[in-house]
């Protein structure tokens, strides 16, 4: 359980900016949105991995990176020993049928031309999980197993609803017997009745096939829920890492307590106690120098300014990229308070 | 099969024909039954030779023995609309067949793989569009001589860019679809990407622009018939029939107008079918 299978280091992705031609013969500088500005990542076997954060903080890119829909430029990403980033055709497949991805859009993420069936007889004759005789039955086996009705297979995605277009995604990606699944934003475009349905299925799945799950949302609530684990990220960086309990019970970084302050509660007698971030988040064309978190952190003091600060167990299993936690600034922060006082 | 009593028609789901097709479809099949009659069956069909010198009935008016009447050499216009029919229809098909074919190839592998391969056909399509198209078929043919062969390897060689262009829009958008993306993750071969989820879904603008361009392509082998760059005369052809009996517009004007309503006709039949096939092949959202 607790073996890394997948560690990703310092990786790193950006996104050439369209320049207008104008602009181009005027020779303004070449703009790129830092997507991924060195994340860190340790997925074990069999756990789920939560990854939260706002909008465009790079959880997306992450994950295309890892299952090579995007290539990284920087970093590594090492699964079960081998390096990723190097495969090329037939390795490339065979860990493709090992780590496979779950979509966001339920409307766009199947074939529209192709009924259910079909596309699940793809998955298995391309990569030969059974002999051809046997793929009708398989077929049925995992509708079963996504809680479909064996009707389901002669159908057109369009005849399906959101949740029900999200299970056969999972059955696609489960055809090819995977031992990890990535789901990028699974249900986030789902009503939230439906919602619970799907992440329920996964969860079950997932201790049913002793999948390694990376749960890639924005959903604090959902996260909380399904993860072993949760990975903050903000900006193209991972800024904390722990177990779910402990990151939603003692959050560290600012970030994420601000994060989990902002998150509804339901129950009126909480109040939330930390104050909201403050200010936007800055753009991904101009990350910000230091702590990505710097200019609107309520902490930050000079050196965040200047320093990227590591991701570090300053407790232990707990891993955040803060200065504040750093033993030395600790003492000189408590020093500084002492004199004030 | 269990299946919703809401909707009956689910169970012609399998077929192709998920919607029932338009009246105005049925008339263009219709339209082009006829026309294939008259293009398999002509010697069955029409009442005389096409080429068949009648010296003692020369440009009479429509008649019953001659309902269409009869030309300058006294041919009845009527056989000739019906063996023009073949070469007519031929035009369509071999006018657009290989632009079609090679057009949505291109354009299927420019539109996934981009970058330089995209370049240079942007290029190209720059070189081409530049000129007007019957301009620079009529350049090619000039070029190679005139005749229908010919003219299919004039048309073909520019057509063809027109289909390309369509093709790679739509791939390049149906690509990022993330079914598209599973695809690719499920480690699917490029080959298998393109041609088995990209192209079904890519390709329905082409097939409509494809009817379009049959009718066009009529007229234009009519044109370059008119012109004597096509078809040769005394082949039955409209267009030739057109340019021969042009003379005698106010005198015969029978000659002329029997087999434009030929071609207007089996314009029309295209377009009809074109239309009709735009709304069967739209993908259900």
């Amino acid at each position: 359980m607790s073996e890394a299978l997948l560690r990703v280091e310092n990786l790193t992705k950006s996104f050439p900016v369209k320049e207008p031609l104008f602009g181009r013969l005027r020779g303004s500088p070449k703009r790129v949105v830092r997507a991924l500005t060195g994340v860190s990542l340790e997925v074990r076997r069999g756990e789920t991995l939560g990854i939260v954060g706002e909008s465009g903080c790079g959880k997306s890119t992450l994950a295309r990176c890892l299952v090579r829909l995007h290539e990284a430029e920087g970093g590594t990403i090492e699964y079960d020993g081998a390096d990723v980033r190097a495969l090329r055709g037939g390795a490339l497949r065979a860990y493709n049928r090992r780590v496979q991805m779950v979509f966001q859009d339920p409307y766009s993420s199947l074939n529209p031309r192709m009924t259910v069936s079909q596309t699940l007889a793809e998955a298995l004759t391309v990569h030969r999980v059974c002999p051809p005789r046997e793929v009708k039955a398989k077929i049925q086996e995992l509708l079963e197993l996504v809680g479909l009705p064996p009707s389901a297979a002669q159908r057109l995605p369009h005849e399906f609803s959101g949740g029900q277009r999200q299970r056969i995604g999972i059955a696609r990606a489960l055809s090819v017997e995977p031992e990890c699944l990535v789901a990028d934003e699974l249900v986030s475009a789902l009503d939230v009745s439906v919602q619970a349905q799907v992440v329920n299925l996964l969860l079950e799945l997932q201790e049913k096939l002793h999948l390694t799950v990376l749960f890639v949302a924005h959903d604090l609530r959902l996260v909380h829920h399904i993860s072993h684990r949760v990975a903050v990220m903000y900006l193209g960086n991972v800024v904390e890492v722990a177990d779910t309990d402990t990151i939603f019970a003692r959050p560290q970084h600012p970030y994420t307590q601000a994060l989990l302050a902002a998150a509804p509660d339901l129950d009126p007698a909480k109040k939330s106690v930390v104050a909201a971030v403050r200010g936007e988040l800055p753009s991904p064309l101009k990350v910000p120098s230091g702590c990505p978190f710097h200019t609107r952190c309520p902490h930050a003091f000079d050196r965040c300014t200047r320093e990227k600060p590591g991701l570090l167990p300053h407790v232990p299993g707990h891993l955040t990229a803060c200065h504040l936690y750093d033993a030395a600034e600790r003492h000189r922060l408590a020093k500084g308070e002492a004199l004030q006082t | 099969m269990a299946t919703s009593s809401l909707s009956p028609k689910r169970d012609a789901r399998r077929s192709l024909l998920r919607v029932s097709p338009k009246p105005t479809l049925l008339l263009g099949l219709l339209l082009l039954a006829v026309f294939l009659a008259a293009a398999l069956f002509p010697a069955q069909l029409a009442p005389y030779e096409p080429a068949e010198f009648d010296y003692t009935a020369i440009m009479q008016p429509p008649s019953a023995a001659h309902p269409f009447g009869t030309d300058n050499f006294g041919r009845d216009v009527l056989s000739r609309v019906i063996w023009g029919t073949r070469i007519d229809l031929q035009i369509a098909l071999f006018t657009t067949l290989f632009p079609f074919i090679f057009g949505t190839l291109v354009g299927a592998l420019t539109g996934y793989y981009g970058r330089w391969l995209d370049a240079i056909f942007g290029r190209i399509v720059d070189v081409v569009v530049v000129f007007p198209f019957l301009v620079l078929v009529i350049a090619i043919v000039a070029v190679l001589g005139p005749g229908l062969l010919n003219m299919y390897i004039a048309v073909s060689s520019v057509g063809w860019i027109y289909y390309a262009r369509l093709v790679r829009g739509e791939v390049m958008v149906q690509k990022k679809a993330e079914y598209a993306q599973a695809a690719r993750v499920m480690g699917y071969s490029p080959a298998r990407v393109i041609f088995r989820h990209l192209l079904p879904n890519a390709v329905t603008p082409a097939i409509v622009y494809l009817m379009t361009d049959m009718s066009l392509g009529i007229l234009l082998g009519a044109s370059l018939g008119y012109l004597g760059l096509g078809a040769q005369p005394p082949t039955a052809e409209w267009g030739v029939m057109i340019a021969d009996g042009k003379n005698f517009m106010v005198t015969a004007p029978w000659v002329t107008t029997f087999p434009g309503l030929a071609l207007t006709a089996a314009g029309l039949t295209f377009s009809l079918i074109g239309d009709g096939l735009a709304d069967l092949l739209r993908p259900r959202a």
